[in-house]
C-alpha cells in the first residue's frame, strides 16, 4: 500500500495484484476448502491456474504497456508453502514455469511468533489453510500455524537465496522499512526511467 | 509375494502420500470425442463384474472439486492454453487421489475413460509446451494397460452427426482453424488423431480399431483385457460382505 502510493506521488503508473484473487477457480477454491476436499497437488494446482489468469489478464497487459506491476506475492509464495505441504520442488517449479522472472523481488521477514501475534490481534482466530491444520501436524491451531509456518519460512529462506531475493527485515518500524527498500526501489526505478518505452517488471514477494 | 503388475509414477508423483500397495489394476480407454470410449466402457463393466471384478469408473472432467468450475469457463471465454492445461490437472489429480488411488488400494478394477494422454494430444494441437504438459502430469500413475479405440476422421464424422452432433470444443473452435464448424472439426480431429497415434507408439498402447461394429470392438477389447489379467496376477475381489473371494478364471472370448 505505501509502497503503491509513494510510486504514484512520484508519477509511476502502477497496477496491483493480489494473489488467489481471481474469479475463475473462486468457486472450487471456496468448496474444496469448505468440505476439505483440497490435497497439497490440487490446492497447488488451483492456485496455479489463479496465478496463470492473472498472469494473462491483470499482469502482462500492463507490463507491455510500460506499466509498474506490484504483485503482492508470486510463484515463490507456491514454491515454499506447497513444498511445506509436500509437494515435490521440482514439480512445482516446472508447473510455474510459464511466469515470468520478476525485475525485483522484496522479501518481508519476520519471525514465527510476530506473525502470529500480528494475524491474531488482526482477527479472532486462524484460518484453517493457513494455519496448516490441513497437514495434520497438531489438532491446536495455534500449535499447527507454529509448525507449519515454521516449516514454510525455513524453505522460503532457502527460496530467497536461489531467486536473490531482496530481503527486508520486517520486524523492523515501517519507516524504517520503507526507506531500506526505497533505496533498492529507486535503483531499479533508474533502469526504468531509462526504458521506460521498453515495458519493464516489477514484483514484490512477501510471505 | 510379488505383484506382475508393479505401479510407478509418470514423474515426481505424489510424495506426501505414504507408500500404499496398490493391488487393483488401472486399465484405461483412449480414444478421441465420439470413437465410442463411453459405449465400450458401459459394456466392460457388467462383464468384469460378472467375472468377479470389484469395478471402478472415473471419466475426464468429472472431479466434484473442478467439474463445475471446468464447464462454466468453458462457457465464457476467459481460458487460456496455459490455464485450461492446470484445470484439466487439477481435475485429473482430484480424481487421482480421491477415486483411482482409494479404488486400486482396494483391489478394484479402474476403467479410466480417458487419462492424461489426451491431454498430451489436445496440448501439442493448442501448442502448449508439451514438456510442460508433461511435467504437469508428473503425479499420474503409469496405467496398466492403455486401450486406444483408433478411428480415421472420414470415418468419425457420421458417427458424430448422427449421434450428439458437433460441439464447440470438440470441433476445436477455440483454435480458430476456420470459421466453418465442419472444416474446423475434420481439421482439428485429423490433428488430435495424429498426436494419439505418436503417443500410442511412444507409450506402448494397444490400438483397437474402431471402425468396427460396437460388438467386435468390444470382444476386441475383452480380449486384451482378458490376455492382460491372465497375465497380471490374480488379485483377491472383495466381495459385498467383505469377505475376499478367490479370483474368478477368464473365460476366453
Amino acid at each position: 500500500m505505501l509502497l503503491e502510493r509513494w510510486l504514484r506521488a512520484r508519477g509511476y503508473p502502477v497496477l496491483f495484484t493480489g494473489w488467489n484473487s481471481s474469479r475463475l477457480v473462486r468457486r472450487s477454491m471456496r468448496r474444496g476448502k469448505k468440505k476439505n476436499l483440497l490435497t497439497p497437488t490440487t490446492f497447488s494446482l488451483l492456485h496455479a491456474v489463479d496465478f496463470a489468469d492473472r498472469l494473462t489478464y491483470q499482469i502482462l497487459p500492463p507490463l507491455k504497456a510500460g506499466m509498474i506491476v506490484l504483485a503482492d506475492r508470486y510463484v515463490y509464495t507456491a514454491f515454499a508453502r506447497d513444498v511445506a505441504r509436500g509437494v515435490d520442488p521440482d514439480w512445482v517449479r516446472a508447473v510455474y514455469s510459464f511466469a515470468l522472472r520478476p525485475d525485483l523481488t522484496l522479501y518481508f521477514r519476520v519471525p514465527i511468533e510476530v506473525s502470529l501475534e500480528r494475524l491474531l490481534a488482526g482477527r479472532a482466530k486462524l484460518k484453517y489453510h493457513e494455519a496448516g491444520m490441513d497437514v495434520g501436524l497438531s489438532p491446536d491451531p495455534v500449535e499447527s500455524f507454529r509448525l507449519f509456518q515454521s516449516r514454510v519460512l525455513e524453505i522460503y529462506d532457502h527460496v530467497a537465496g536461489e531467486f536473490a531475493f531482496h530481503t527486508v527485515d520486517a520486524t523492523r518500524e515501517i519507516p524504517v522499512q520503507q526507506r531500506g527498500f526505497r533505496r533498492v526501489m529507486q535503483e531499479i526505478l533508474r533502469d526504468y526511467d531509462k526504458q521506460r518505452s521498453k515495458g519493464v517488471r516489477h514484483a514484490v514477494q512477501a510471505p | 509375494m510379488r505383484s506382475k503388475h508393479p505401479k510407478r509414477w509418470y514423474g515426481h508423483g505424489l510424495p506426501y502420500l505414504k507408500e500404499k500397495s496398490l493391488p487393483g489394476h488401472l486399465i484405461v480407454i483412449e480414444g478421441t470425442d465420439g470413437v465410442g470410449r463411453s459405449t465400450q466402457i458401459d459394456l466392460l463393466r457388467p462383464w468384469l463384474e460378472l467375472e468377479g471384478y470389484a469395478v471402478s469408473r472415473t471419466g475426464w472432467t468429472r472431479s466434484p472439486l473442478l467439474s463445475e468450475t471446468i464447464s462454466e469457463a468453458k462457457a465464457g471465454h476467459q481460458l487460456t492454453v496455459t490455464t485450461f492445461s492446470l484445470l484439466y490437472a487439477a481435475d485429473f489429480a482430484d480424481r487421482l487421489e480421491h477415486e483411482i488411488l482409494p479404488s486400486l488400494q482396494a483391489g478394484f478394477i479402474v476403467l479410466a475413460d480417458r487419462y492424461m494422454y489426451t491431454a498430451f494430444a489436445r496440448n501439442n494441437v493448442m501448442g502448449a509446451d508439451p514438456a510442460w504438459t508433461r511435467d504437469l502430469f508428473g503425479v499420474a500413475l503409469v496405467p496398466d494397460l492403455v486401450l486406444y479405440l483408433d478411428v480415421d476422421v472420414e470415418t468419425l464424422i457420421p458417427r458424430v452427426v448422427h449421434g450428439k452432433g458437433m460441439d464447440y470444443w470438440e470441433s476445436g473452435m477455440h483454435l480458430a482453424l476456420s470459421t466453418d464448424l465442419f472444416d474446423s472439426f475434420q481439421h482439428y480431429q485429423s490433428r488430435l488423431t495424429a498426436e494419439y497415434r505418436k503417443l500410442a507408439q511412444e507409450f506402448g498402447f494397444v490400438t483397437v480399431d474402431a471402425r468396427a461394429p460396437i460388438d467386435e470392438i468390444q470382444t476386441d477389447l475383452r480380449k486384451h483385457i482378458a490376455g492382460y489379467l491372465r497375465r497380471a496376477e490374480p488379485v483377491s475381489v472383495p466381495s459385498a460382505d467383505g469377505e475376499p473371494v478367490p479370483p474368478l478364471s477368464l473365460r476366453k472370448d
